[in-house]
């Protein structure tokens, strides 16, 4: 059961500083938590940090586990990769980096259940050249998720999906999440996704933490205003579930 | 068919397809060592490969001291090229890298001229050599060049190719200036380097090729599931793990090798730096377990086979293989590209 913990965590490009003193008491194994905030905010830059692929203050604290570093995966944005590879050899990529040249039965068979869990088995052998946005982030999930993470940061996972997709992923990467004791940040811009796939929210603005907490205490009308200046309303529908109504910009 | 069962009988059918190029390949070494301006029979030549003592004399001479060294050295300096154009290809991200299109062997080239011009070492301790190891310092420079810049940040790869391009400009003009000053002798020199020939190909430069090849391609092969990472894009090769700082830099370093080293030796050869690696991407695909080693086989192919054209297009000359490279070569890459329903990058 893996737990992160971040202690003034920052990071800065050059001589400019993008993101400062992100504190975070500790995420524990099983949950989903949300990191929202405006184009630029920080965000991207929050995950690349605590995987480890940008150097910066602060500490990302892991414990209970023995991978140390290696059981964070990042999931990047679509990079829209032109590599003359199919679907198939790039999950067989991320699962064997580092490791031999030989490709045994067992990682074949793990590739084949997890491409028919994202319900893209069908495209196993066609070339990532050849796939849609939403398809490829889909082969992105299974590239990050065939290297079995304990804390997984997905950059923006679905923004090229369509609605059904949407669902289903995040759907899948909450089941996950819980079946595999895994902690999961998403960085999302859809609010209503977050309310209702995410226990934890956090806020990131002008590249520092705005707020965090519990998401429905998080993504409230003042925070709405103050952070995306918008003027909202969150309600609670028939359901019982909260959605984000925009009534215009401030 | 489960996805397990189709990936394995693609993976044989990448080795088969290795398997027939190493063949093909074969058999061009074999052409190539049965032609030249002495008519030998195959027969003959073939004998005196496998039983060098009972072949007479000059037959000897021919084909162990003049056309092997030739037919070795073509395949030899083909793989060279064409690997590190695969790899320039797969760090840089950029289907035009090649070690021509990125300035370093016309960096090489004017290295070379340098010497035969102007008599200048650029290493005071190698006078004897000055025309090759001054061709390898400029290509190490170029390549060194082209990777400082490659790692600077905001540097796109459209720059990296411009700059290649500015390099080629400026050596290009720089050499222009030196063969204006040169004298007829000094002239003729350079022109005859500048189309690459494997005429005065050696053993003792075989060996040197051969040996380097033998260094570098297995720590290229160690790091294939990095290098293919690196093709899915920076971000995502490093969140597999893959250290794609250090990883660029060194495959940058041995690339620069394999530039630098024939084409010191048999002065400047185009084309298969940059078409050998995409005929090797669209027969097996960028997995570098398969990737790598096609790469090296289909552009030993591409120059043991020009070798052979070079000396049966006009009867009794042998051309200069920089030349036939590209005559013979851009078609049939033209009809690759265009009889290719895949994408090839």
């Amino acid at each position: 059961m893996v737990a992160l913990a971040l202690q003034g965590v920052g990071a800065s490009y050059g001589k400019t500083s993008v993101l400062a003193d992100v504190t975070l008491a500790e995420l524990r194994s099983g949950t989903v938590t949300a990191v929202i905030g405006p184009n630029a905010a920080g965000k991207s830059t929050l995950f690349k940090r605590i995987a480890g692929l940008i150097k910066g203050p602060g500490l990302v604290e892991l414990s209970d586990t023995a991978r140390g570093p290696q059981a964070i995966c990042y999931m990047p944005q679509d990079t829209g990769a032109n590599a003359v590879l199919t679907v198939y050899e790039s999950v067989l990529l991320s699962a064997k980096q580092g490791s031999s040249w030989r490709v045994s039965d067992a990682e074949l068979t793990q590739i084949d259940g997890l491409l028919k869990a994202l319900r893209i088995d069908n495209l196993a052998f066609r070339g990532l050249g050849e796939l849609s946005g939403g398809q490829r982030q889909l082969v992105s999930l299974a590239q990050a998720l065939v290297r079995r993470p304990e804390v997984l940061l997905m950059d923006e996972p679905t923004s090229a999906l369509d609605l059904h997709r949407q669902i289903e992923v995040l759907g899948l990467v909450g089941d996950l999440a819980k079946r595999d004791g895994m902690i999961v940040m998403i960085a999302i811009h859809e609010l209503n996704h977050a309310l209702r796939y995410c226990e934890n929210t956090i806020v990131i603005a002008h590249g520092k933490m705005a707020a965090s907490g519990a998401t429905a205490s998080v993504i409230t009308t003042e925070m709405l205003r103050n952070i995306y200046r918008i003027d909202a309303r969150v309600e609670t529908c028939s359901r019982g579930t909260p959605f984000v109504v925009v009534d215009g910009p401030v | 068919m489960t996805g397990r069962d189709q990936y394995r009988a693609r993976a044989f059918r990448r080795l088969v397809i290795l398997a027939l190029l190493s063949l093909a390949l074969c058999v061009s070494i074999a052409c190539d060592m049965a032609l030249g301006p002495a008519n030998y029979a195959l027969r003959q030549v073939l004998s005196a490969i496998y039983d060098p003592a009972g072949a007479e004399a000059q037959l000897h001479v021919v084909i162990w001291d003049i056309r092997m060294p030739i037919a070795l050295m073509a395949v030899l300096v083909g793989a060279s090229l064409s690997v590190a154009g695969a790899e320039m290809q797969t760090i840089l991200a950029n289907p035009l890298a090649s070690p021509f299109t990125l300035g370093i062997s016309a960096a090489a080239a004017f290295g070379a001229a340098l010497g035969l011009v102007g008599g200048i070492a650029l290493f005071p301790g190698a006078v004897a050599y000055m025309v090759p190891v001054n061709a390898f310092i400029m290509a190490m420079a170029a390549a060194l060049f082209i990777h400082l810049a490659s790692t600077m940040r905001g540097v796109s790869v459209e720059t990296i190719v411009l700059l290649g391009i500015a390099l080629v400009f400026s050596f290009n003009a720089a050499l222009s200036l030196l063969e204006y000053l040169a004298s007829e002798q000094a002239l003729a020199a350079v022109v005859f380097w500048t189309m690459g020939s494997f005429a005065k190909a050696t053993w003792a430069k075989v060996a040197m090729i051969l040996a380097l090849l033998v260094l570098v391609v297995p720590w290229l092969m160690k790091d294939a599931w990095a290098l293919t990472a690196l093709r899915l894009g920076d971000d995502k090769a490093a969140s597999m793990g893959v250290n794609v700082r250090t990883l660029r830099l060194r495959v940058m370093m041995l690339v620069s090798l394999l530039t630098a080293i024939p084409v010191s030796v048999v002065g400047t050869i185009g084309f298969v730096g940059l078409v050998g690696p995409h005929i090797a991407r669209m027969i097996v695909g960028e997995d570098q377990r398969f990737f790598l080693p096609a790469s090296a086989i289909s552009g030993a192919l591409l120059l043991s086979g020009t070798s052979v054209l070079s000396k049966t297009l006009v009867p009794g000359l042998i051309l200069p293989i920089g030349i036939i490279t590209a005559l013979i070569g851009v078609p049939f890459f033209f009809v690759l590209i265009f009889g290719s329903r895949r994408r090839a990058w």
